[in-house]
Formats: C-alpha cells, sequence, structure tokens
C-alpha cells in the first residue's frame, strides 16, 4: 500500500487555501480557452508559464494541470452548441453531441458530455495511482513499430466500423492523408506539397482545417436551410441536469470500454485525440439496437469524452516518468518542468515524492471542481442555444476566424478556414463523411513516420510489424477490426445503412 | 569564464555604455519568435529569457512569445524576412539559423537575419543503454565498422544537428551507422532506454532523467573540455566525470549547439545594442545562471565579432560534413 500512503501525503499537500485556489482559477481560465476554438490547452498553458515561475514547483503545475483540465471540459462545449470543436480531441464529440443538442436537449449533451468527462478523469487518475511504476515499464517497450501498430488500430477501429459507403470513406480518407503530408517530413527532411507558399511549411494546421470544415460548413448547410437552427426552443432547467446524472449508469459498459481505451492510449503515446476516435469507433461498432450513431445517441458522446479525459490525465504519466509527452498540452508542461529544475524521468518519483504525489493528488480534487464548475455553467451555455440564428450566425463566423488565426496567428489560415469551410459543405451535401479526413490529418503524420523509421530499422521488411508478441497481437487486432466487418457483412448479405455523422 | 571572453565582456558592456542606448526602446509589445514548437530547447529558453526581461523590467513594454516551428524552424525565419527592419521581433533558434538553407531550398538566406547574441552552448554527448557491451566511444565505432549499418543510432530531426554529428563520426572514423531520425530529443531518451536503439546523441537535459535512473549511460562529450563540475547525476557520477570523446581517441574536437538570438535584417544599430545590452543583463543575472546549471549548458555569451567568427566556424564545418554526405541543396 505504499502508493496509497503517498497519496494520502499528496493529499495534505494539494489541499491547502492557496492551491485549492489556484484550481479554481485554473480550471475556470482552461474553461475559457477550451471554449474559444483555437486558442487550446497548449496555447494557454504555454501562456502562463513565464507566470509558474514566481510559484514553487508544486503550485505551478497544479495550477497549469488544473488549466488544462478545464480546457478539456471547455473544448466539449463549442463541440456541443456549435458543431466547432474547441480542442482537437473533441472533435469525435461533434457528432452526437451537435444533433442531440439541436435536438433541443443542449442541456442534457452537455450534462453528459461532462459527467463523462468527469468520470474518464477520475478513472485516469485512479490508474495513475495505483499502477505509477508499471505503466512506465510498459511504455518503454513501445518502439517505431510498436506505435505504427498502435496507429493502425486506431485507423481499423474508426474506419473498419464506418457505414458511410466505402468508396466516399477512401476518399476523404486519403485527402486527409494528403494534407497530413504538406510541411516538412521529418525523416528525410524534404519539403513536400508545399508549391511554393511559404505559409505552408509548417504544414497546414489540423484545427484551422477542423475550424473550416465543421465550423463554416455547418453554417453554410443552416444558411441554406432556411437561417435557422433548429431546436432553439429548449427548455433549460437545472433538474435536466440530474435527471441526466440518473440515467448515466444505463451506459455503464461504454463507459468502461471508452475509460480503457482512453487509459490505453493515454499511457502509450496514443494521445487523447486518438483515444477520442478509436473509443467513438468502437462504441459505434458495439451498439447493436436504437438510433443509429451520428444522430445524437447518447453512447457517442459519453465514449468519446470518458477516452478523451483518461487519456489526458494518463499523459501525464509518461510525461512525468519518462519524459516523453503523449500530447501537446504536456509537451509545454514538461518544458515548464524543465524551467523549475525538474528531470522528468524514471527517478522523479524517487527523488520528488511531494511534487509527483502532491500533482496526483491535485488531480482527483481539481476534477471534482472542475465538474462541479462545468455544470453549474450549463444552464448558461445551453441558454446561448436560445438566441436567433441572425445574431448568433455572425458571431460563430468571428468565432471561427479568431480562432483559426490564434492557432499560429497567420492570415494565409484565414483563407484555409474559408476554403475547408467550401469543402465541408460540399462534403455534407454530397454525403461524403468528414470523419475519416479528419482522423487521417491527425494520426496520418505519425503513421507515417512511425512507418517509415520502421521501415528504416528493418532495412525495408515489414516482417517488422510481426517480430514481437506485442506488436503482432496489436496488428492482428487491427487488422481483424479493419476486415471482421466487411465479411460479417459480406457473409449475412445484409447491412443497415447508417450515416456516419 | 575565460580571460579573453570575461574581457570581451567588458568591452561589450564599454560599447554599450554609450549614448547609442538611450536612442532606441521598443514603442509597442515585442515579439518573441521561438523556431520550434511549444515545450521545446529554444522555445525554454526563449521563456527563460522572457521572464528575466519582465521580472526585472530589462524591456518595458510587454513580451510576447510566438511558436513558428514549422519545417524544422524554417517557419520562424522566414517571418523574420517578412517582417524586415522590424525592430520589435526577436528571433530565437540554435544554428539551425545558417545551417538550414544548406540542406533544404527555403525562401530565405542568412543575411536576411542580422544576429544578436548567443547566451548559451548545448553539449552534445554519446549515449548508450546501460547494459551495453560498449565501454568507451571506440567500442561503439569498432562494432559498426564489423557490422556496417546495422547498429541503429537514434537522432531528431533529418539533416538536422543530430544526423550532422553522426555522419561527422562516420566521417571521421569510416564507421557505419543506421540513422533513425524521431521527433525530438525526449522521444529519442526514451527510445533508447527501452533498446529500440543502440545509441544517440542527445543533450544533457535530454537524457538526464533516464541517466540518472540508470537505464542508459554517457560515453564521451563532444567538448575540448570536460563539462562543469556538479552535483553526482547517476551514482556517484556528475557530468565532470564524463571524458571527452577525443580523450577516447575520437578525433572530433568539439561540437556544441549555439542558442542564438536573432533581429530581421534591416534594423537600425541602435536597436541591436539596445537588445545586446538587454540580453547582457539576462545572461549576468541569477535566474539565467540557474537555468544554465539545471539544464547542463555551457555559458558563452557571444556578441559582435566573436559571435560572427563562431557563426562562421561552426558553418564551414557543418557545410564540409553536408558536401561529403551530398546533403546540400541545389
Amino acid at each position: 500500500m505504499g502508493n496509497f500512503d503517498l497519496l494520502m501525503h499528496g493529499f495534505g499537500i494539494a489541499i491547502t487555501p492557496m492551491h485549492l485556489m489556484l484550481m479554481v482559477g485554473g480550471v475556470l481560465m482552461g474553461l475559457i480557452v477550451g471554449v474559444l476554438p483555437g486558442l487550446g490547452a497548449p496555447n494557454g498553458v504555454s501562456l502562463l508559464i513565464p507566470l509558474t515561475f514566481a510559484l514553487d514547483p508544486t503550485s505551478a503545475i497544479i495550477l497549469l494541470s488544473s488549466m488544462y483540465w478545464g480546457a478539456l471540459f471547455g473544448g466539449s462545449t463549442t463541440s456541443i452548441l456549435f458543431n466547432i470543436p474547441g480542442e482537437p480531441s473533441s472533435v469525435a464529440t461533434t457528432f452526437d453531441g451537435y444533433p442531440l443538442a439541436r435536438s433541443g436537449q443542449s442541456t442534457r449533451a452537455l450534462t453528459l458530455a461532462f459527467m463523462s468527462a468527469g468520470f474518464g478523469a477520475l478513472l485516469g487518475v485512479i490508474v495513475i495511482t495505483l499502477l505509477a511504476g508499471w505503466a512506465s515499464n510498459f511504455a518503454l517497450k513501445f518502439g517505431a513499430p510498436e506505435y505504427f501498430a498502435v496507429y493502425f488500430l486506431a485507423f481499423a477501429a474508426f474506419i473498419g466500423m464506418g457505414s458511410a459507403a466505402p468508396m466516399k470513406t477512401l476518399v476523404s480518407l486519403a485527402a486527409g492523408l494528403l494534407l497530413a503530408s504538406v510541411g516538412m517530413d521529418s525523416v528525410t527532411g524534404s519539403i513536400r506539397l508545399t508549391f511554393g507558399f511559404e505559409d505552408l511549411l509548417g504544414g497546414i494546421s489540423f484545427l484551422v482545417v477542423v475550424i473550416g470544415l465543421f465550423g463554416i460548413g455547418e453554417l453554410l448547410s443552416t444558411v441554406q436551410e432556411g437561417l435557422r437552427f433548429r431546436g432553439v426552443a429548449s427548455k433549460i432547467d437545472l433538474r435536466d441536469v440530474f435527471k441526466t446524472i440518473a440515467e448515466l449508469p444505463r451506459y455503464w459498459a461504454t463507459y468502461i470500454r471508452s475509460g480503457l481505451i482512453g487509459i490505453w492510449m493515454g499511457i502509450t503515446p496514443g494521445g487523447p485525440t486518438a483515444a477520442s476516435f478509436m473509443s467513438y469507433g468502437i462504441a459505434r461498432s458495439s451498439s447493436r439496437k436504437g438510433a443509429p450513431f451520428g444522430t445524437g445517441r447518447p453512447e457517442g458522446i459519453v465514449a468519446p469524452e470518458t477516452a478523451d479525459h483518461s487519456a489526458g490525465s494518463c499523459a501525464m504519466l509518461p510525461m512525468l516518468a519518462l519524459g516523453v509527452p503523449s500530447s501537446a498540452t504536456a509537451a509545454v508542461m514538461m518544458g515548464g518542468l524543465m524551467i523549475w529544475g525538474l528531470t522528468p524521468g524514471p527517478m522523479l518519483f524517487q527523488t520528488q515524492p511531494d511534487f509527483v504525489w502532491g500533482l496526483i493528488a491535485s488531480m482527483y480534487v481539481s476534477n471534482i471542481v472542475g465538474v462541479v464548475l462545468v455544470l453549474a455553467t450549463v444552464p448558461m451555455f445551453a441558454a446561448l442555444l436560445r438566441i436567433p440564428f441572425t445574431i448568433i450566425g455572425p458571431m460563430i463566423v468571428a468565432i471561427c476566424f479568431v480562432g483559426a488565426y490564434t492557432v499560429s496567428n497567420a492570415t494565409f489560415d484565414l483563407w484555409l478556414v474559408l476554403l475547408f469551410g467550401l469543402v465541408g459543405y460540399l462534403f455534407s451535401r454530397l454525403d461524403y463523411p468528414l470523419a475519416p479526413l479528419v482522423l487521417a490529418m491527425v494520426l496520418g503524420h505519425k503513421a507515417e513516420n512511425a512507418f517509415h523509421q520502421s521501415m528504416v530499422l528493418s532495412d525495408g521488411s515489414l516482417g517488422i510489424f510481426f517480430a514481437n508478441p506485442l506488436v503482432s497481437s496489436i496488428m492482428v487486432i487491427g487488422i481483424a477490426l479493419l476486415v471482421l466487418p466487411k465479411l460479417v457483412s459480406l457473409g449475412s448479405r445484409f447491412r443497415r445503412r447508417v450515416p456516419v455523422e | 569564464m575565460t580571460k579573453t571572453k570575461a574581457g570581451l565582456l567588458a568591452a561589450t558592456a564599454l560599447m554599450l555604455a554609450a549614448p547609442a542606448l538611450a536612442e532606441f526602446a521598443p514603442s509597442r509589445p515585442v515579439e518573441f519568435v521561438v523556431a520550434s514548437g511549444a515545450g521545446g530547447g529554444t522555445d525554454n529558453f526563449a521563456r527563460t529569457i522572457q521572464a528575466v526581461l519582465t521580472r526585472d523590467e530589462i524591456v518595458e513594454r510587454p513580451i510576447v512569445v510566438l511558436n513558428k516551428g514549422g519545417g524544422s524552424g524554417a517557419e520562424a525565419f522566414l517571418y523574420a524576412r517578412q517582417n524586415e527592419g522590424d525592430p520589435h521581433k526577436l528571433i530565437f533558434g540554435t544554428n539551425n539559423v545558417y545551417l538550414l538553407p544548406h540542406v533544404a531550398k527555403l525562401a530565405y538566406t542568412v543575411e536576411d537575419l542580422q544576429p544578436v547574441a548567443a547566451l548559451a552552448l548545448d553539449e552534445f554527448l554519446v549515449w548508450v543503454k546501460a547494459d551495453a557491451p560498449y565501454q568507451n566511444v571506440m567500442d561503439l565505432v569498432n562494432a559498426a565498422k564489423e557490422a556496417p549499418g546495422t547498429i541503429p543510432f537514434g537522432g531528431s530531426q533529418s539533416k538536422d544537428t543530430d544526423e550532422t554529428l553522426v555522419a561527422l563520426i562516420e566521417q571521421t572514423t569510416g564507421a557505419d551507422f543506421k540513422y533513425v531520425p524521431f521527433n525530438g530529443g525526449g522521444e529519442v531518451g526514451v527510445q533508447l532506454a527501452g533498446g529500440h536503439v543502440a545509441a544517440n546523441v542527445n543533450n544533457p537535459n535530454e537524457n538526464a532523467g533516464q541517466w540518472q535512473a540508470g537505464a542508459i549511460r554517457p560515453l564521451c562529450v563532444f567538448s575540448p573540455q570536460r563539462m562543469a563540475e556538479s552535483e553526482p547525476v547517476s551514482g556517484d557520477m556528475g557530468w565532470h566525470d564524463i571524458p571527452t570523446c577525443k580523450e577516447q581517441g575520437l578525433e572530433i574536437e568539439s561540437y556544441q549547439m549555439p542558442r542564438t538570438v536573432w533581429l530581421p535584417a534591416g534594423t537600425e544599430p541602435e536597436v541591436l545594442a539596445y537588445y545586446q545590452a538587454a540580453l547582457q543583463k539576462v545572461a549576468e543575472s541569477q535566474d539565467w545562471k540557474d537555468y544554465l546549471a539545471k539544464t547542463s549548458q555551457s555559458a558563452s555569451f557571444l556578441t559582435g565579432d566573436e559571435l560572427a567568427k563562431f557563426i562562421e566556424t561552426s558553418e564551414a564545418n557543418a557545410v564540409k560534413v553536408f558536401e561529403a554526405e551530398g546533403w546540400t541543396a541545389q
């Protein structure tokens, strides 16, 4: 029970008036940066880092991590209300969250998202508490081929289960992979597909594309349908919040499955975004009856949110224990750690127990603080949907462009938003699924790098992906997820047609 | 600090004490453009300077840090070119500022930027897994000679400082490694600790945690003399106990990466003087010394001619390696 004693010691450090204040402040600031698309958690945290020099490392990390949790919560809000993901990891939440909110149940959608997020985060922290030592050894087993296998599995889980027309899925996926390869390739160091545009050197930002595809694209569709948001007459009642909480136990299977996926992807640096997509894909495939996914299924919110947050909290573990950040925000925090004079690595747990366990204990407390704070904001956010479209429409346009500009302060990105807004509109008119494109943009580059590195290591032999039990089993699961559903559907000659989003 | 350096510092200080100082002060917020993503070594470098400048009120306008790490940092240098003559933008990089245009076809040249100062030197070491059979760097080199192209050598990025150093080792000794590029130093450190690569050439702070835990160990450092005395890091070994590569018979005198600050070309001389003076105050502050000690970098404040000479030598050496490897663009 060594870890338990250490955790109690950690609570002693984390629960002081000063630290509680930092948590509330951090969560609130995080909510704001999370709600504004573009100004995501990594930017928010890096803005705060210079301020933390005046604090001791434990207080500093509590402030930064609380901000991270806040941003993760906030990111879901705009996904659900306006179909604009505030954070890359909340893209999957738009698939069912937005339809549910539009059907007049915005309170329910938000409550589902926040409760799932809180549950996922707590699950993640518990795993960190119990497995602190063991998990970092597990992550060390992951070399380039294992990484590729994990990304492959994420693709397989999401695409294999997809039910849009296969050719359309392929087109969307290929477009995403193509977009992901723009810019400098880190394995060969050569510049690809920039066509002489200097602005494309850094690649096409995933967030900019997503803001265009979802935010502007959705807006254009709404305009075509007659300048109004459907479902504006949602009634807002705090009782709805409690009613939704009461229905949560019904989704226990989704919770546990998504939590496990998130934990795994958080520890092996797959990241929260991959986790949320994978979890959504698997939830869709394992649901048997009821309304199809993409039309506002509660599980479609529960699955990505739980996985997103359990991955987000578990991502702290490889950062502390190995010095490998599995999310962009963790990378920024690790930079902070180094500036404060702490060396992330296996010894951190031994040399700085106050810091490490203070942080872990604070994760329990600040996530609870976070859930309470965001639930209190639900009626306020849900009321936003009552505002007539003529007012909210232009505001969304402004938020989209401001958000896209904040990603890297580049005016070029504003043109991209416009362009991808049109692409998103066309895609949804022509029934092309957007999700494979987004997934390919997030994971395409990483998967390509891991594949390329594996090929360098093996001198070009694909056998490296089946060279040891770990990588082989991940690959086999991936292939099974990709092939089996198609085989089953071919076999039975019967397939339900369901829209992907 | 060497005598010549101290002398130069004094000389620069005198030069800067001249009335030129009063002639420029930022009238708008100053942008710190970082040629790396958030959280990297260059980012920490810039943010530490930002913190000191702001807290000690050396620069009285607000300072905003902007990360432009696209294209191995080329994004930041192109930004400098687009903002020619803007006195409110400082660019933070390493030797990539003047080396990138040699290996990639880019729309900027080093003339588009004006060097302000170098504030630190980051060291490079050869690291292997703790239980590897190699006791010194020549064991590793000889192993690579016996089985050419089979020993995987990890590094961060392609045709960047790490691969250049590995190529330099190969050219000096005739060994042949299998270079595998990863995204960053931290990642390469873990790949080594997990045994997925046989060696890497990480900077001290990228591998310190794994060394502390006894998962990996350093063989030698590419520096003319050993690193500064420090507390023991792993067991009873500290940074000073690591032999230089030359001591071990690897004929590479020194390979270090400067942390550099640049202005866009075309600003007035007073602007340069202003920032040099400000950065010098940073270099003399206790916070800066703490930062160097924590990240195990060597102190080295270079400006003016000394900086120009450093850049010239460093560039010439690297270009020699690029040419031998056939990496030069155009």
